[in-house]
């Protein structure tokens, strides 16, 4: 089966590109990243704010199940043109990762399907390659905790 | 030396794996990695010098200090590194879809 969702990020370059296509029509697509409610749902997180406008801001949180924050984040909106583009910056707070800047593209490719075209620039070739490697990091050191566990019961 | 086997014994050890993640969010130097842990810096020396025999974590000499930074080529060869994180966002956008369809049919 082809992937739908194309990570694009190239050796030695400070940026990536992430690319899906959607059986929805392209005010869909927008909508639900225009509306707080449902970012929330399909991001898993809280959004404590969405400012929908030229110099806008944003901030997500997520807490664990006792109540702990986990991640959170925020960003400023730099344009925003409905249905068509959205390009704003991101930035975890208490993390060492420096702010990037993405561009989000909204595509109608027909009535009923559309395209989301993600352009994301970091600060450094190295910070990329960090923020690539976070969730390959955490899957092998939750892999192996699983995998001890397992031996563990075993013996 | 099979190198190849190598990386994987290298990500077999507990210990050594957390300083990938550690390293993962952010580039250290020595004693900032060995502050994190109770082991003796000796110890985490050896993991390091391991890790860094095995091409996961690249030395970068800034002054008198020597950085610790995470090579992502190699991680590249022990898997595809960077299909976590496709996962990761194809489950976001596959439950964005589901989501805004039954949005539609509503």
């Amino acid at each position: 089966m082809e992937l739908k969702t194309k990570i694009n990020a190239e050796p030695g370059k400070h940026d990536l590109t992430i690319t899906r296509e959607f059986d929805l029509p392209v005010e869909l697509l927008f909508k639900a990243y225009a509306e707080p409610e449902i970012v929330a749902q399909w991001m898993g997180t809280n959004v404590l704010k969405l400012e929908n406008k030229q110099h806008g801001g944003y901030q997500f949180e997520t807490t664990d199940a006792k109540g702990n924050v986990v991640f959170r984040g925020n960003g400023a909106i730099h344009e925003f043109c409905p249905n068509q583009k959205i390009t704003r910056t991101f930035q975890m707070e208490n993390t060492p990762f420096d702010v990037q800047l993405e561009f989000l593209e909204f595509i109608k490719l027909t009535d009923d399907t559309s395209k989301i075209n993600i352009h994301t620039v970091y600060r450094s070739v190295v910070l990329r390659d960090q923020m690539l490697a976070l969730p390959f990091a955490q899957g092998i050191n939750m892999a192996h905790n699983r995998l001890q566990d397992i031996v563990s019961k075993l013996k | 030396m099979n190198l190849r086997r190598d990386v994987f014994q290298a990500i077999a050890d507990p210990t050594r794996r957390a300083i990938l993640l550690l390293v993962a969010s952010q580039t250290m130097t020595a004693g900032a990695i060995a502050a994190n842990f109770d082991t003796a810096r000796p110890t985490v020396s050896k993991h390091l010098q391991i890790l860094t025999e095995c091409e996961l974590l690249k030395q970068e000499q800034t002054g008198r200090e020597i950085h610790y930074h995470i090579n992502a080529k190699k991680m590249k060869e022990v898997a595809d590194f960077i299909e976590p994180f496709r996962q990761m966002w194809d489950d976001r956008f596959n439950k964005l879809e589901a989501i805004m369809k039954q949005y539609k049919n509503k």
